[in-house]
């Protein structure tokens, strides 16, 4: 366990060493903002809730959460640093979960600092906290399960480039499983039966149902093994390229 | 103690390391060399647990690298070719990280550290962002970060590469004051190191050891070994002179310099019997030399000679 602290704390202090870390926050929050405020119509709705907010936040993700991910290790696969983390006294599990924890950590860091939306949505109205609570648990689960995609992907290159279209590619193609006009197409084609499936696989499904505030063991249990395997994963290629 | 038992790495059809057997013991340092691509650094990753071998195996202090990883790597202090490092960290930050993956706590951790900043000189650029260092300070702090654990046994690849003369003569010195308790392996394609601190020195060349001697037992292979060079005044004088030694088997002058190298017959010594022809003649010599042995020549002669055959020690 001291291992995977001591790989957390390294990497989430690199992340604030240099101006990406800074560059990520502003840019989530400023368009976390702006989707919020333009494309969710956030005061038109006349709500008090952060419905508006939420909605977004997949697609929002899509294109952030691989920026943060593709260096996890094709970063270290181009500057020989693997060769140093995987020689020292450490198991592969504790370097694989560290680095996603601290990059998970980082994510959770950006996502918090949302808090005014919240104290405004507060101010304006009186929002069920509960749903709002239950909204930001499944948004960070799905950061966790775009992260843990990206982690794979980032041990498979030394490319960051190719690590990042990868990702954005697959965690695309799970989102779109659980797109209503996806959804209706397979549905017209292929049947109630395999639509659910797909869209059983899909985040869009699990986070949205998360964030209507019904914390449904299904869901968690959906982003943890989606986490797990993709982790898992992670370690059987950087296995692979070992003995390659 | 290290121990290799036909380790080899294939990688697709291409052996880059073909069955390599050895054992160093506490006490020695074992220098590795041979041509760029000849198989060091891939055997040396497998060595030090990174690249898994296609067969064979090798145990670090009696610990199996592949079925006891954990305990291998925690006697083990590597430094990696080009010595890499997490740039963005200051020198200090990254020892505190070495020294907590190798859970040095308490007095002895501040100790190590001490200890290990003195060795490497690096208490001047402790606050400096590794990125900011130059190529020798970034390698003197990776080696800070192998010995940080007074590691029982030392894999340094290219330790002294991108070294200016003065560098490279501190880390030799550094190594040498650490030889005596524990087991070394360097890597280097440079031969004055060999002498400077190998007690042993095996060639490599196409992934095969070659040859696996004594600095000075591959020397005596040189056809220079025990050779006789001389600058004279005169050099038509000193031929004349050397026409009379009988032992000499053949004479050389470079055409540059008009050095004479006078080799002698094989098991001969003509040194003594050099110098009293020269002074039984009275001819002028500028300087005399015994020579010890040539190891480039001796490196060139083993890893070229030996491209197709094999010419095993």
């Amino acid at each position: 366990m001291s291992g995977t602290m001591t790989i957390f704390r390294r990497e989430l202090r690199s992340y604030f060493s240099t101006p990406v870390a800074y560059v990520f926050i502003v840019i989530f929050l400023l368009l976390s903002g702006a989707f919020t405020f333009y494309l969710g119509n956030f005061y038109e709705r006349g709500q008090a809730d952060l419905q508006a907010f939420f909605t977004f936040h997949p697609w929002l993700y899509l294109f952030l959460v691989p920026a943060v991910s593709m260096r996890l290790w094709a970063e270290e696969r181009k500057t020989g640093t693997i060769e140093l983390l995987l020689t020292l006294p450490i198991t592969m599990w504790q370097a694989v979960f560290g680095k996603f924890l601290a990059a998970w950590a980082f994510i959770a860091i950006a996502l918090a600092l949302t808090f005014p939306i919240w104290l405004t949505v507060n101010y304006l109205g009186s929002p069920d906290n509960g749903v709002i609570f239950a909204s930001y648990l499944g948004s960070l689960l799905m950061a966790g399960a775009f992260l843990a995609i990206g982690s794979c992907l980032s041990a498979s290159t030394r490319n960051q480039v190719v690590a990042f279209i990868l990702t954005v590619v697959i965690c695309f193609l799970l989102l779109l499983a659980g797109y209503p006009l996806v959804l209706d197409a397979i549905r017209a084609i292929a049947g109630q039966g395999v639509a659910d499936a797909i869209s059983g696989l899909s985040f869009l499904t699990h986070f949205a149902s998360i964030s209507k505030g019904v914390i449904d063991l299904r869901d968690l249990v959906y982003f943890v093994l989606m986490i797990g395997v993709w982790l898992y994963a992670t370690a059987v290629v950087i296995d692979m390229k070992k003995a390659a | 103690m290290i121990e290799t038992r036909q380790l080899t790495k294939r990688y697709g059809d291409f052996t880059a390391v073909d069955a390599i057997s050895f054992k160093v013991e506490p006490g020695q340092v074992l220098g590795f060399l041979g041509p760029n691509g000849a198989g060091k650094s891939t055997t040396m990753k497998m060595v030090a647990g990174f690249l898994a071998p296609t067969s064979g195996g090798a145990t670090v202090a009696g610990f199996d690298i592949e079925r006891q990883p954990l305990e291998a790597k925690r006697v083990l202090g590597y430094l990696p070719e080009g010595a890499p490092s997490y740039g963005e960290m200051t020198v200090r930050e990254f020892i505190d990280f070495i020294a907590d993956v190798r859970g040095l706590s308490g007095e002895r951790r501040f100790q190590r550290i001490d200890d290990s900043v003195a060795r490497l000189h690096l208490e001047r650029v402790l606050e400096q962002p590794i990125d900011t260092l130059s190529k020798g300070f970034k390698r003197r702090v990776g080696l800070a970060g192998a010995i940080l654990h007074d590691p029982k046994v030392l894999i340094l690849d290219e330790p002294t590469d991108g070294l200016d003369p003065n560098q490279k003569q501190e880390v030799r010195t550094l190594i040498n004051s650490m030889a005596r308790d524990k087991t070394i392996i360097i890597s280097t394609h440079l031969l004055e190191e060999v002498h400077a601190v190998c007690t042993r020195a095996i060639i490599i060349a196409g992934g095969r050891v070659l040859a696996d001697a004594t600095p000075s037992e591959l020397e005596a292979r040189s056809r220079y070994h025990q050779a006789v060079s001389l600058t004279a005044n005169d050099l038509q004088q000193a031929k004349e002179a050397l026409a009379k030694v009988a032992d000499i088997a053949a004479i050389e002058i470079d055409p540059q310099d008009n050095r004479i190298t006078a080799f002698p017959k094989p098991g001969r010594s003509i040194f003594v019997a050099v110098g009293d022809a020269l002074k039984a003649q009275n001819v002028a010599v500028r300087e005399l030399e015994l020579e010890a042995g040539r190891l480039d020549e001796v490196f060139r002669t083993i890893t070229q000679g030996a491209a197709g055959k094999e010419a095993r020690t």
